[in-house]
């Protein structure tokens, strides 16, 4: 009875574990079905191209939106990036470790601030500070990479201050032996043994940014055209999908499937980027 | 252990049949699908229906205009819901009345000092040919034209009504009543279009032609921009189900609709 159980127990979580990856091939199995044929009708090429997206009179161009969303996920790492990695730095090097260990939950508690409330401040507070001192609309690319370049602080922060964390001892004391400052033995030893780590920080940030929808759709004005400068509206390809799903049949919903299928592509390359980074790190080791 | 989880096994298969069991009861299902903007209505609707005949079990769904009139014609929802200017051909062949009106306010930030436009110019802003407040009467500032998303009842409809025209691509896009109100709003120079019963003290309505987006005018055939809301049913549906057409269409029904902030048929 017992051995029975055991039993039970072990192709229980076996089942259990492979059902996410089953969920994740299903995920991307009905993505491709829906989306790639429509590719495959209105041509690879046009529609990442082409730059005119109107459904309904047959016009599926999303190449403003694709660079709309590289646009606004650049800028907030532009953002994002120096504040986290100088966050991160500043944490494990200068801060006695008591205070860190209270700064360092709390920073990751901003993670679980849901997307619709920085997509609140932002239509608040931020997007009228652009329209009175910047001019246009507001709502603009640059309002959407500071709200995502905020968001994405905790993954930033949170995976460079490991990277840095797990630089052993012994390297910083070897470099203050040589006679390095504080400061020479974090930029020249510390931040260079964590590099790898650091990056795909970003870069995991990165796919976070292009991965966000509903901040992007309040703050992001969701014009589709091709910017010419940050006060510009833009829509981004989550948004895309998002905003004209409710309503779309037919080919428009296709289309929409399609945008998915670029943007699933776009995000498994960043995370496939990212997780070679970190393997390579192992490596070398 | 193992016995704990062959009984739990138990208890649950035991719930799921009495559930099932529940389910199978002798209430005649109705499903509404269609228009979300009519969607809020239709619960009112159907809730105060029930009371009265609690043989019925009706469920609304949203899904947009287009969906309501494919899912009525399948046979997947027995009431379509639709807020077109003219239900498309292939509706021909269902049932179709007209359960409410709805304006559509033509609204812009308080602080903005237009407050009179022409049908014309309506249409010259939405297509981009109108890019300064200063053409229409106000002041020296870009107008920020603010749309509904493609596919929406209420941009088709509005569309339709200032002369099927191509909106500008400058347009910032919004994807409800609600988001567009914010905007215009908090942007002076905004101007966007909503269902008139949405429009509230942090907004300003427009007339348009002279006339002004309120019931009376809205009534008396005046103000253009105004949109019928459909409901369909099979020629043949079940006599429950064109017992509840007609109650929308009652006094009783009518006034609930009024009340919430749609315009009555009569």
């Amino acid at each position: 009875m017992k051995l029975n159980g055991e039993k039970i127990v072990k192709y229980g979580l076996i089942t259990v574990a492979f059902s996410a990856l089953a969920s994740l091939l299903l995920i991307a199995g009905f993505i491709l079905k829906e989306g790639l044929p429509f590719m495959l009708k209105v041509g690879v090429r046009d529609f990442l191209l082409a730059s005119d997206w109107d459904p309904q009179a047959g016009k599926f161009g999303i190449y403003p939106m694709i660079v709309a969303s590289l646009y606004v996920a650049f800028g907030a790492m532009l953002i994002g990036a120096p504040l986290g990695v100088a966050g991160a730095i500043f944490l494990n090097e200068f801060v006695p470790k008591p205070v860190m260990r209270v700064v360092k939950p709390t920073i990751e508690l901003l993670a679980g601030i849901p997307s619709v409330v920085f997509g609140f401040l932002g239509v608040m507070v931020l997007a009228p500070f652009i329209r009175q001192n910047m001019g246009g609309p507001g709502l603009s690319v640059l309002a959407a990479a500071v709200i995502l370049g905020i968001m994405v602080l905790p993954t930033v922060i949170s995976i460079s201050s490991d990277a840095i964390g797990a630089v052993p001892n012994s390297y910083r004391e070897g470099a203050l032996a040589l006679g390095a400052t504080r400061w020479q033995s974090v930029y020249m030893v510390t931040i260079k043994a964590a590099w790898s780590g650091i990056i795909a920080s970003i870069i995991l940030a990165m796919g976070r940014a292009l991965g966000e929808t509903m901040a992007v759709i309040m703050v992001a004005g969701n014009t589709v055209k091709i910017p010419h400068s940050v006060t510009d509206p833009v829509r981004t390809l989550t948004a895309n999908i998002a905003l004209e799903m409710a309503n779309a049949t037919g080919m428009a919903r296709e289309a929409l499937f399609a945008t998915g299928v670029v943007l699933f592509v776009v995000i498994m390359i960043l995370n496939g980027i990212a997780l070679s980074t970190i393997k390579t790190k192992v490596r070398r080791k | 252990m193992f016995r704990q989880f062959k009984s739990l096994c138990c208890a649950s298969l035991a719930g799921g049949l009495v559930l099932a069991a529940g389910c199978g009861n002798s209430r005649e299902g109705i499903t509404m699908a269609g228009s979300t903007a009519f969607q809020p209505f239709a619960e009112k609707l159907a809730e105060q229906y029930m009371i009265t005949h609690p043989e019925l079990s009706i469920t609304v769904q949203g899904g947009g205009s287009s969906l309501g009139i494919k899912s009525c014609l399948s046979g997947v929802a027995q009431i379509g819901v639709a807020d077109l200017i003219e239900l498309p051909v292939e509706a021909a062949a269902l049932l179709s009345i007209v359960a409410a009106r709805d304006g559509i306010a033509v609204v812009l930030n308080p602080a903005n000092k237009v407050a009179a436009m022409t049908l014309e110019q309506v249409k010259d802003v939405f297509t981009g040919k109108i890019q300064n407040w200063n053409q229409v009467g106000g002041e020296d500032h870009a107008v920020a034209v603010i749309s509904r998303e493609a596919g929406s009842g209420t941009r088709s409809s509005f569309e339709q009504i200032i002369g099927g025209v191509k909106l500008t691509s400058d347009a910032l896009i919004q994807d409800s009543n609600g988001t567009i109100r914010e905007t215009v709003a908090n942007d002076p120079n905004a101007i966007g279009y909503i269902s008139h019963g949405l429009v509230n003290e942090k907004i300003k309505s427009v007339t348009v032609d002279g006339y002004s987006c309120t019931e009376a005018e809205i009534m008396a055939g005046n103000y253009k921009l105004v949109r019928p809301i459909f409901l369909m049913a099979k020629k043949d549906a079940s006599p429950a189900c064109k017992a509840f057409l007609e109650y929308v269409l009652c006094a009783e029904a009518q006034e609930l609709i009024h009340q919430n902030g749609l315009i009555k048929v009569k």
